[in-house]
């Protein structure tokens, strides 16, 4: 069981939790199990099969797609960070 | 009791003095710190060049600041040649293990024809405005002179640049471009400080120049009324800016942005907001990695609600444009360690901050070994869920 932190544009699909514990020995088996209780999540985490291109996950402050991307494995006290690109700022 | 004269004497036979001919060489090496310690307007008619200035009356309190090494020799000078020996002694007894006093003074470097920085520095006024800045050894005169000299672009002047702008106005960035179409509107008001409620309807980019004037008349602010696109990018930038602060609320300004810096070779700092969290981060051309080797493409517009939608804490922008402005001042000091590489995460509600590390996409299109893009595109269209260019 690891802890996955929920961004907060993703918090909305994921009944307003800031962090779910969730099941699985590699980034794909949590965020699977993620998406499958929130399903609303799919769309915004992957895009054919891998991680959408808008979003980094990153395990212990390392962006995955440097380590073993959707595949890389994480153990139970691993610190799993959900990170989408953010606009958010003031009009320019 | 011992005269002036003989305590003169006394002392000068404990310590070491050199001629100003051996000092110049010893100088020149660049080996020892040189440390004036006669007076403020001494010091303001010219100095040897690459000294710090320790008047004597303070020279036991802040000379560790601007000699953190005891090993490392010291040439301490005055006028004449007379308080310096007081003052080699005093810097002996206070550990320094090399210390020389120059024989004759300045007066004699100067009749000898050796070089004189009669570089102005700060007036009285402005040494008051930033004294406490002249207090840091790594800010100083010098550091202050370098921001005063220092041009920042302010993409934005809403939540995250009412923050930047003040506190960079305030440190005395002496050029301040600000880049807005919007006017102020009430709603702004909840964290948009650097507005008031008089200034309801004003152009944001003149009401901002109005407070920042105030705060600040040795800064001058460039007031750009025009959201920043593909057409004016260009001219906006020939101004010439060192850092550029994007506090942006949408993406194409963000992915447009990023380009014409990777383009010009400028270093972004990047702040985002939404509700309780932010994050803050630098991208400084080909030495770390842009907004696009992070985030290849934007989420689709439907996926990434602004804070238009979603709302924001209103001091979450104060926190997160101060440290815009923290990153901004060390990159125009050129002190530090910027966020160059690292993404700060700051979550408001449980008070975090989280760092990840960032590393350079060698496939990015624009930063990349092989870029793919290298002119501005349409952003708009980009950011809407078309993702050929990518």
């Amino acid at each position: 069981m690891t802890k996955v932190r929920i961004p907060p544009t993703l918090r909305e699909q994921a009944n307003g939790e800031r962090e779910i514990v969730a099941e699985g020995d590699t980034v794909r088996d949590l965020l699977e199990d993620l998406m499958g209780r929130f399903p609303a999540l799919r769309a915004q985490i992957v895009e054919d099969g891998d991680l959408a291109p808008f979003v980094n996950v990153y395990v212990e402050g390392e962006d995955v797609r440097t380590l073993s991307g959707i595949d890389t494995e994480v153990r139970p006290d691993s610190t799993v960070i959900l990170l989408p690109a953010m606009a958010g700022g003031s009009s320019g | 009791m011992p005269t002036y004269r003989e305590l003169l004497q006394q002392v000068r036979a404990e310590i070491d003095e050199i001629d100003s001919t051996q000092a110049r060489q010893l100088i020149e090496s660049g080996e020892p710190l040189v440390v004036d310690v006669r007076e403020q307007s001494e010091w303001d008619e010219g100095h040897i060049p690459g000294a710090v200035h320790v008047p004597r009356g303070h020279l036991e309190s802040r000379i560790d600041r601007a000699a953190p090494d005891p090993t490392r020799p010291i040439v301490v000078y005055c006028s004449a040649g007379n308080r310096s020996v007081f003052a080699a002694k005093t810097l002996g007894e206070l550990g320094y293990e090399d210390v020389a006093s120059l024989a004759g003074g300045f007066t004699d470097w100067k009749r000898n024809g050796f070089p004189v920085d009669l570089q102005s520095g700060l007036d009285a006024q402005r040494r008051t405005r930033y004294s406490r800045h002249l207090l840091i050894p790594e800010v100083g005169e010098q550091g202050q002179l370098k921001l005063l000299d220092s041009k920042v672009l302010l993409i934005g002047a809403g939540g995250l640049g009412s923050p930047a702008a003040l506190y960079l106005a305030a440190a005395g960035v002496g050029r301040l471009g600000i880049v807005d179409a919007d006017v102020v509107d009430e709603s702004n008001l909840q964290r948009q400080i650097v507005h008031s409620t008089e200034r309801l309807g004003e152009a944001k980019v003149d009401s901002a120049k109005r407070t920042i004037e105030a705060l600040n008349p040795d800064v001058e602010v460039v007031a750009y009324k025009e959201r920043l696109t593909s057409e004016n990018v260009e001219r906006i930038l020939a101004d010439g800016w060192d850092v550029i602060v994007d506090g942006a609320d949408n993406f194409p300004t963000r992915y447009l942005v990023n380009d014409a810096a990777v383009w010009h070779d400028i270093p972004v700092v990047h702040g985002s907001i939404y509700r309780f969290e932010g994050q803050v981060t630098v991208f400084k051309p080909q030495v770390g990695p842009c907004y696009r080797c992070l985030f290849p493409t934007p989420p689709p517009p439907e996926l990434a609600p602004s804070c238009a939608e979603g709302g924001v804490l209103g001091v979450l922008p104060g926190v997160i444009g101060s440290l815009q402005a923290n990153e901004a001042l060390k990159l125009a000091l050129g002190i530090g360690e910027p966020l160059v590489g690292r993404l700060l995460l700051f979550d408001a509600l449980s008070t975090e901050f989280n760092e990840m590390k960032l590393r350079r996409d060698p496939d990015c299109p624009v930063c990349g070994e092989h870029p793919t893009i290298t002119d501005y595109i349409d952003y708009v269209e980009f950011c809407a869920g078309t993702r050929e260019h990518a």
